[in-house]
C-alpha cells in the first residue's frame, strides 16, 4: 500500500509526518535540528529515502544535512557555497552596488534521476549544484553573468533564489526581486523570461528585470505550462516562460505566495490569496485555498475545514505541496504553525498538526 | 591542552557533551582552536566563521579569563591560564532572537 511522507521545515526545526495511503492517521517525528531554521527539505525522486535539508541560523550560518534512511538519521554534508566571481555586485535596498554574499539556502532540488545530483537556490541569489550528494557545491555562474545580475535588487525577504524547476536540460529559476530566468543547456547559459509581467512598483512596470516573483509551479507532464504567483498577479505561461499572461480572474486578491498544481490534472491550480503586500494575512480573516480547474481565470474558494473567522496567518511560498495519490492530497503549512491536509483535491481540509513553529516549507513524498 | 565550552547548538551538532579538550599542534591561538574544532568535528565547519570569507560569525563571542577575545587577532596567543588548561575558552552565542 502506498504511504505518504510530509517534510515540514519550520523556524525551529524539521518535522516528518508519515501516514498510509488513507492519510487519516499521522505519525510525527521531530523536531529534527531543534531550534534551527529549516528553510527547506526535499527527498530525491530517484531514491526517496535520500532527503536533503537546509539548516541555518543567524548565529551559526548554513549547514546542509542529508539522510539516507528516510529521515531517521542525518549527517552534515558540504556547506561551502563559494561564488565564482567575488567582485560581482547587485543592487542593495538603497540602489547602491553590494557584493554578492552567501547568506542561506532557500531551496533544494534533487534531480529526478540521480540522488547525488542536487541544485541549491541561495541568498544572495545564485544557483549551485552538487554532483556528489551534497559534499561539494559549484556555482552555475552563468546565471549571475547573463547580463542583469548587477541590477538585481532584494525583496523584503532578501535577494533569494527560491524556485528551481527541472525539465531535463532546461532549468527554470525565480528570484525575488529580479524575476524568472531559464537555461536550456543544463545551466551554462541563462536569460530572463519575464515578458508579460507587469509590476507597478517598478519605474518601468514592464521592465525585463526587477519583478518580485514569489513562486512558480508546473505539472511534470506539461513542463511548458508554468503558473506563477507574483508579488501581485497570478500569471501563466504556455511556452515555458517565453511570455506570460494574467489568470487572476475572480480571485479576491491576487497577492500571495504559494502556488501549486494538482498531481493528476495539469489545469487544476491552487493559490492562497493574501490580503495585500502590506497585510500578510488572508482577506477577511478567512483562510481559503482557491482552486481553478481551468488553468486560471475562474477560481473557486475551498473553505471546508479551514478557519473562516479570525484567522490571520500567512502561507509562505514553499509551504504548499501535493501528493500523487488518488484522489490527490494537498497540504499547506501556516505561519501560525498549523499543517492542513486535504485528501480529496482540496474539497475538505483537516489540521493534521496545530501547534508547530511557523512553517517555512512543506514537501510531500508519495512512497510505494 | 585547551578546554573549550561550546554553545548548546554546536555541542548538539558535534555530538559532544560538556567541555571539549583539544591538543593543538602550533601556537595556542584562537585561530588554532577553531582550526582544531573544525578538524575534529567536521559539522562545525562554517559555523564559527564563514567558510569563504573566514570572518568569525557576528553573533558569536569568544571569552576567556573574564576577557572578550573576540576582537583580538586570530593568531594572538591565548591567555596563559587557557594555555595551561586552568581556564576554558567560552564560545557564546548572542542573547537574541525569538
Amino acid at each position: 500500500m502506498s504511504r505518504v511522507r510530509v517534510l515540514v521545515g519550520t523556524r525551529k526545526g524539521a518535522f516528518i509526518l508519515t501516514a498510509d495511503g488513507s492519510r487519516r492517521n499521522w505519525d510525527v517525528d521531530g523536531p529534527h535540528f531543534g531550534g534551527w531554521e529549516i528553510y527547506h527539505l526535499k527527498g530525491s525522486p530517484a531514491e526517496p529515502n535520500r532527503i536533503y535539508a537546509s539548516q541555518s541560523s543567524a548565529w551559526f550560518g548554513q549547514l546542509i544535512q542529508r539522510s539516507d534512511d528516510g529521515g531517521l538519521s542525518w549527517r552534515a554534508v558540504g556547506n561551502e557555497f563559494a561564488y565564482e566571481d567575488e567582485a560581482a555586485t547587485h543592487q542593495g535596498y538603497d540602489g547602491t552596488p553590494h557584493p554578492f554574499e552567501f547568506k542561506r539556502v532557500w531551496h533544494l532540488e534533487p534531480t529526478p534521476t540521480d540522488p547525488d545530483t542536487i541544485y541549491a537556490g541561495v541568498e544572495d541569489a545564485a544557483l549551485f549544484r552538487s554532483t556528489d550528494g551534497g559534499l561539494t557545491w559549484q556555482e552555475l555562474a552563468g546565471l549571475r553573468r547573463q547580463g542583469s545580475g548587477e541590477r538585481w535588487q532584494p525583496g523584503a525577504g532578501g535577494l533569494c533564489l527560491h524556485t528551481v524547476l527541472l525539465d531535463r536540460d532546461r532549468i527554470t529559476v525565480a528570484i525575488s526581486a529580479a524575476g524568472a530566468f531559464r537555461s536550456d543547456d543544463g545551466g551554462r547559459n541563462w536569460r530572463p523570461i519575464n515578458r508579460g509581467l507587469r509590476s507597478d512598483f517598478l519605474p518601468a512596470p514592464e521592465a525585463e528585470i526587477g519583478h518580485c516573483v514569489h513562486r512558480i509551479a508546473a505539472h511534470p507532464a506539461r513542463p511548458q505550462t508554468l503558473y506563477m504567483q507574483k508579488h501581485w498577479d497570478v500569471m501563466r505561461s504556455d511556452d515555458a516562460g517565453e511570455s506570460w499572461y494574467e489568470v487572476s480572474g475572480n480571485l479576491p486578491s491576487d497577492f500571495g505566495f504559494a502556488i501549486e498544481v494538482h498531481a493528476h490534472e495539469p489545469e487544476t491550480v491552487y493559490v492562497i490569496p493574501i490580503q495585500s503586500d502590506s497585510e500578510h494575512y488572508p482577506p477577511g480573516g478567512a483562510l481559503r485555498v482557491w482552486r481553478s480547474r481551468t488553468g486560471g481565470h475562474e477560481w473557486e474558494p475551498l473553505t471546508s475545514g479551514l478557519p473562516q473567522r479570525n484567522c490571520y496567518v500567512n502561507v509562505l511560498r514553499a509551504a504548499m505541496a501535493v501528493d500523487s495519490l488518488e484522489p490527490c492530497g494537498v497540504y499547506l503549512g501556516t505561519t501560525g504553525g498549523q499543517l492542513y491536509a486535504s485528501t480529496d483535491s482540496g474539497d475538505h481540509w483537516e489540521a493534521i498538526m496545530r501547534d508547530l513553529p511557523p512553517v517555512l516549507s512543506v514537501e510531500v513524498q508519495t512512497l510505494s | 591542552m585547551i578546554r573549550v565550552v561550546l554553545p548548546y547548538h554546536l555541542r548538539t551538532l558535534a555530538r559532544v557533551e560538556g567541555e571539549v579538550r583539544l591538543e593543538l599542534d602550533g601556537p595556542e591561538s584562537l585561530g588554532a582552536v577553531i582550526d582544531a574544532l573544525e578538524r575534529r568535528y567536521p559539522p562545525l565547519r562554517g559555523t564559527l566563521r564563514d567558510n569563504t570569507t573566514g570572518r568569525c560569525r557576528p553573533f558569536l563571542r569568544f571569552f576567556a579569563c573574564q576577557e572578550d577575545l573576540s576582537h583580538q587577532p586570530l593568531d594572538a596567543l591565548l591567555p596563559e591560564a587557557v594555555r595551561c588548561g586552568a581556564e576554558p575558552v567560552l564560545i557564546v552565542g548572542a542573547v537574541a532572537g525569538g
